[in-house]
């Protein structure tokens, strides 16, 4: 975060946040905050504001996830996006097609959406992805798919026209003041249309400086062990992975 | 088929349902969903007709069919007939103007509540201007208590909300120790998690009954995991002092958060058993907001704002010690911009608290919505003044795990100082008795930690 000078306003305890990304320990004048954090949260807000309406540069993540089937919602610009969530959980036709010309019954099908932070999938995805590949031992994988102007849900369409026994869509969340480039994966055993969220698992924050990529194709990768186990995915699989995320740095 | 004339134009509205959307103030989500008013005339002719409407109807029409939906069979076979007796002759309108009279005085209204249902509540909250929702509120005192007292007049608790992105421990006690020092903290201790995961859950508690026992805090901790997590957890023997759940209106939405009635009755009873509550035995934390319904694809053709106070039912049915409605999380796709938001925070407190149900808020935008710091304060300054329960305490106004605004300790405060708001008493009573900030009315947070913080102050100082 931007930091702007105030000697006067400190709270004494302010080395305390090396522990944390949080705004803590930020002085006060009366019961109020400083002139200089007042401002320093504006321009976090109009940074994140910018992030919302970034576009994803599909042939920059190309060159470093190689191939990718480019597919588009049904939601044709961002301001419809954000109004229509329904459009966009739905492929357009023409990616609907090209999908269908794919060749069809991998175990897994991934896909990179945009969501409402491109610059997460931008930034994140490609490693990500590095750690992940080589931890799905025996599984075959379809060939990698993008989807721009899109939510979770349109895993479920992809992973139903590929013919894919579960989808794990990594998407942008929603850009925060301190992370604008945060990634989600969510993974759903039996994609097909109509799935919820009940039915399928979440990691958030993959980001550096939240949940690593390393760390966190860990956890996926047991996830999708478990549920190819179980053959569910959501609140029946409970994540019990004991990983170093939660231990101190 | 419900109807009325304006202007020499005549409107039909097809059923129940319909007329309830028509007739609520314009959001988007209502939009998306294809059930608002397409004209200013159509929604206030909807008002019109609404307001003639018998509140009889609502025992005898459903929104959502009773048959298919385990919300409203909740709603109507636990009814109170007698509760309802006093009203039951009244139109919408009536009520309306019932409610604002000097009758309707506090026992009155507790008396009403169990004989209201959430579409009652709802249809009159339709009829209701900003200042009517405030003045209605205001006269509703829901308290309830575990190891504090929430919702007494005149007193304003805070969530201190402490999350981190990794779940980090010592991240997790420093936004917490940060929250002390500025008094937050006094209806619950409650932390997000940043996955599912369950033995994050377990540590997390662990962590939370160690500060709050270390510093004899009456207060009680929360992990906002899904509602099997906690049982689980409660399984394996970690101190679970409150369950958590997000809530919806109808069956199939809550289906979707992987929940049943009978779930959350078997959470119920597994939390009760444990015992831990000390001036009371609410033990439940729920969450809901406009347009989880919708967002679920649940919503049966009904407004959001019904469907919202249809959560209120389920909420009631488990006493619950604190019920948040997240009301800017949801993005704008069902609450445009900040005039949205702020009318939708205003009628959930109405009708929760019409309900009996003790209703804090979430008074929140996210960075896609339209919405800024400035909206945030009118809502807080308004709610503040209807008597909400509670609100949340967050670092800075930014959760750096969820990724959305909501209220700072020091917006607390503001709203302490400016209404004379005091937290919970045994809270007050303690921040007094150890330093952190004198029972003066000033609400001013001591300069220095005191004693009773600074040991884990140094330990994380050190670490």
């Amino acid at each position: 975060m931007a930091d702007l000078p105030d000697q006067r306003n400190q709270d004494p305890w302010a080395r305390l946040r090396r522990h944390t990304s949080a705004r803590i320990a930020l002085g006060r004048t009366g019961v109020s905050l400083s002139t200089a954090r007042n401002l320093e949260f504006q321009i976090a807000h109009a940074q994140a504001r910018t992030a919302v309406h970034s576009v994803l540069d599909l042939d920059l993540l190309e060159q470093q996830t190689g191939p990718l089937i480019r597919t588009a919602s049904r939601a044709p610009d961002r301001a419809a996006y954000l109004q229509r969530p329904d459009w966009g959980r739905r492929l357009d036709d023409a990616s609907a097609q090209a999908l269908e010309a794919q060749p069809k019954g991998a175990d897994i099908a991934i896909v990179l959406a945009d969501g409402l932070s491109s610059l997460a999938t931008q930034d994140q995805a490609p490693g990500f992805l590095a750690a992940f590949l080589p931890m799905l031992d025996g599984l075959s994988v379809a060939p990698l798919v993008a989807a721009t102007q899109a939510r979770v849900a349109i895993g479920d369409e992809i992973g139903a026209i590929l013919g894919a026994r579960m989808v794990v869509v990594l998407i942008g969340e929603r850009p925060g003041l301190s992370a604008a480039d945060s990634l989600g994966l969510y993974l759903t055993f039996g994609p097909r249309l109509g799935r919820s969220d009940a039915d399928r698992n979440c990691i958030s924050n993959i980001r550096p400086g939240g949940l690593a990529a390393p760390d966190a194709a860990h956890r996926a990768a047991w996830l999708v062990r478990e549920a190819f186990k179980l053959g569910l995915s959501g609140v029946g699989l409970k994540d019990r992975t004991v990983t170093v995320d939660a231990l101190p740095e | 088929m419900y109807g009325t004339s304006l202007g020499g134009e005549t409107y039909r509205f097809a059923d129940l349902k319909s007329l309830m959307a028509k007739a609520t103030p314009l959001r988007s989500g209502d939009q998306l969903a294809g059930v608002a008013a397409l004209r200013d005339v159509e929604r206030v002719a909807a008002q019109v007709a609404l307001a003639e409407l018998p509140l009889k109807t609502f025992l005898t029409e459903a929104v959502v069919p009773y048959e298919t939906d385990e919300v409203t069979r909740l709603i109507i076979d636990t009814h109170d007939a007698a509760a309802f007796g006093p009203v039951s002759s009244m139109t919408v309108g009536d009520l309306r103007d019932w409610l604002l009279s000097d009758s309707a005085d506090s026992a009155a209204l507790a008396a009403l509540a169990p004989g209201l249902t959430p579409e009652m509540a709802a249809a009159v909250s339709k009829l209701c201007r900003i200042q009517d929702l405030i003045l209605i509120a205001k006269k509703c005192h829901v308290v309830t208590g575990f190891r504090d007292t929430v919702g007494l007049p005149g007193h304003l608790s805070t969530r201190l909300q402490p999350n981190h992105p990794t779940d980090d421990l010592r991240g997790i006690a420093a936004s917490i120790l940060d929250g002390l020092m500025y008094g937050s903290g006094d209806a619950v201790i409650g932390i997000n998690p940043a996955t599912d995961n369950l033995h994050a859950t377990v540590q997390l508690l662990h962590l939370l009954d160690e500060i709050i026992h270390e510093h004899g805090i009456p207060t009680q901790s929360c992990v906002l995991s899904h509602v099997t997590n906690t049982m689980a957890a409660i399984e394996e023997g970690a101190p679970v002092d409150l369950t958590f759940q997000s809530i919806a209106g109808t069956q199939k939405a809550n289906e979707s958060f992987g929940i049943s009635l009978a779930l959350l009755a078997e959470a119920h009873e597994a939390t009760l058993s444990l015992g831990r509550g000390t001036v009371g035995d609410n033990v439940m934390y729920f969450e809901t907001g406009q347009g989880s319904c919708l967002s679920a694809d649940a919503h049966h053709g009904v407004d959001q704002q019904t469907l919202e106070s249809r959560a209120y039912a389920v909420a009631r049915r488990y006493r619950p010690l604190l019920v948040n409605t997240v009301v800017g999380f949801i993005g704008p796709e069902y609450l445009y911009d900040g005039k949205q938001i702020i009318r939708a925070g205003l009628e959930d407190h109405f009708c929760g608290k019409l309900l009996g149900v003790p209703m804090g808020c979430d008074i929140c935008y996210t960075n896609h919505a339209e919405a800024d710091q400035n909206d945030m304060d009118m809502l807080l300054t308004l709610l503040g003044t209807a008597g909400i329960n509670f609100i949340m305490g967050i670092p800075g106004s930014d959760d750096v795990m969820l990724n959305y605004q909501t209220t700072s300790f020091h917006d607390a405060l503001y709203a302490r100082r400016v209404l004379g708001l005091r937290p919970a008493p045994e809270f007050e009573d303690w921040l007094d008795r150890s330093g952190l900030m004198a029972k003066d009315g000033g609400f001013t947070p001591a300069a220095r930690p005191p004693a009773v913080l600074s040991q884990r102050l140094s330990l994380l100082e050190a670490g």
